[in-house]
């Protein structure tokens, strides 16, 4: 397949037709705008159809519906969209509707700034939705991770009946790079949805009896049957089999970074001007974060870890997993930039040494 | 070229600013080099600053964003001032001549002018390609890629009825000499 050049938001969008999304539904808003766009432009060549909602409340109602009715559907936006969609995001969970949904983060609180920050971390993760809902959760590092991630996320929302959202910020939907766009997946016809999605709205012609897909529960033994045994076993499954994670160096590091998305390609360098110093580091690189790859932490080195630094875009968000899946086992230090502003591999470099030097 | 190498393009909006660091990158691709663009995005307009940022390299690119640059490309006198400092020691920087007024401050770098609208105009009578001029001009001095892959990338992103620009921009490509 051909390697290409490409905005990681087209090729976000290129990977969701790939996959077999022939429905997308969005609202404009900065940094994702690429991926409407294209969506705009490429669904109808492949007899998709888009539809530009009149915001993003209507872009999650439109994703409850074609997720219903057995459609391969996506929606994207940028953090305050996102947080707008909690209320239908919430519904879809507890009717297991399978749906991606692609956040270009920005920074916030509120409308805040169109520049890339990793704030919506416990607003994604913890879920921003009423009620026990979880959705899974990818943070790739790069384009073309991005793209596998999509490619596969159609297959996991499928499997576990339950959204699944990518979590980028605007430096990777913003940057290009070399990508593939994995080969085109055959669509399942419209007739043949039923035999893969028994439970789909699409018309029971007489043969059987209706399906019914509804987030109202008039009686709360039959809600709390829904949550106990339909959503916590899919939960616990989606805990023992989705966490991935990459790891580099541990062996022998005096510290430990965690750090995901666009952040971990600033580690990774900083990780590399400490080592021309002699400075030994590792990192453990989440690519889901929920769940949260707990398990990672059982690889770092207790012989020569002094301390596992979280490196991330917020106040310290994802620092409180890492405390949780740490036990207290290490102690722990944030390196950080909020407001849209990026860490540099130098800051980084020069902060772990503040950090190491403030142990000894 | 061989080992890793980043290039900062800035100027302001309607330069082909990020046009230029575009090309470098299609070059870089067709060169099976390792490659990321990544822009300066904000609320920016025409007239308005934009800048990005090309790391080209053989081996895998961790971080798009970069604190020093090997070569600078300065498309107005802000720019320039703003961003000489960037440069490591030895750096290559080319100054667009007709809008920088101030000379640059650095003495450690090597510098090259390039008065690339009033060579587009004046050599290839369309100011449109000024930015490719610009392109030709570091192309020349750094040989990030050659004339054989930029004929390629033109191919590639000018299709159909801009195909005939085609050789309009291989003459920009030359069109600069020291």
């Amino acid at each position: 397949m051909e390697k290409k050049l490409m905005k990681g938001n087209e090729a976000f969008a290129a990977a969701a037709i790939s996959a077999g999304c022939r429905y997308y539904f969005g609202y404009p808003i900065t940094p994702q705008n690429e991926v409407p766009e294209y969506m705009s432009r490429e669904l109808r060549n492949v007899g998709g159809h888009f539809i530009q909602a009149e915001s993003e409340l209507a872009s999650i109602s439109f994703i409850y519906g074609a997720a219903a009715a057995g459609a391969r559907c996506m929606t994207s936006s940028s953090s305050i969209g996102i947080a707008l969609m909690q209320e239908g995001l919430g519904s879809c969970v507890v009717c297991e509707l399978p749906c991606v949904i692609i956040n270009v983060m920005r920074a916030g609180p509120g409308i805040g700034a169109i520049q890339p920050a990793q704030a919506d971390y416990t607003q994604v993760v913890k879920s921003g939705m009423n009620g026990d809902a979880h959705c899974i959760v990818y943070a790739p590092t790069s384009i073309q991770e991005a793209v596998n991630m999509i490619y596969h996320a159609f297959d996991v929302a499928d499997e576990y009946r339950n959204p699944v959202i990518i979590c980028v910020d605007g430096m990777i939907g913003q940057m290009m790079e070399p990508v593939i766009i994995p080969e085109s997946r055959a669509v399942i016809e419209e007739k043949d949805i039923e035999k893969t999605k028994p439970w789909a709205l699409c018309g029971h012609r007489n043969r059987r009896d209706r399906n019914k897909i509804n987030s109202v529960f008039l009686n709360q033994y039959e809600l709390e049957d829904r949550i106990m045994n339909r959503l916590l076993p899919k939960f616990e499954k989606a805990k023992k089999e989705l966490p991935e994670w990459e790891s580099r160096n541990l062996e022998g590091a005096e510290a430990v970074f965690v750090a995901y998305g666009s952040t971990a390609r600033i580690a990774i360098e900083a990780m590399e001007l400490l080592e021309k110093e002699g400075i030994k580091v590792g990192i453990i690189r989440p690519k889901t974060l929920w769940p949260f790859p707990d398990a990672a932490f059982d690889e770092i080195d207790s012989k020569t870890t002094k301390v596992v630094i979280s490196v991330e875009l917020s106040l310290g968000q994802m620092l409180e997993d890492i405390r949780l899946a740490l036990e207290g086992r290490y102690p722990t230090a944030l390196i950080n930039r909020v407001g849209g502003i990026l860490l540099s591999p130098v800051e980084v470099a020069e902060r772990t040494k503040a950090v190491l030097g403030g142990m000894k | 070229m061989s080992g890793k190498k980043a290039i900062f393009i800035a100027g302001f909006g309607g330069q082909g600013v990020l046009l230029i660091g575009q090309m470098l990158s299609y070059a870089a691709l067709f060169d099976d080099k390792e490659v990321t663009w990544m822009p300066a995005y904000g609320p920016e307009m025409r007239g308005g600053t934009a800048n990005c940022t090309v790391v080209i390299s053989d081996t895998a690119i961790s971080s798009p964003l970069v604190t020093e640059c090997d070569v600078l490309i300065a498309m107005n006198g802000a720019s320039l001032a703003k961003f000489e400092d960037m440069l490591v020691p030895g750096g290559e920087l080319f100054v667009n001549t007709g809008l920088c007024p101030e000379p640059p401050k650095r003495k450690d770098i090597n510098i090259h002018y390039v008065d690339c609208t009033n060579i587009a105009e004046e050599k290839l009578g369309n100011t449109k390609v000024a930015n490719m001029v610009m392109l030709g001009a570091v192309n020349q001095i750094t040989k990030i890629t050659t004339l054989e892959t930029m004929f390629k990338v033109f191919e590639y992103t000018l299709k159909g009825p801009k195909a005939k620009l085609i050789p309009l921009n291989m003459r920009a490509m030359e069109a600069w000499s020291e």
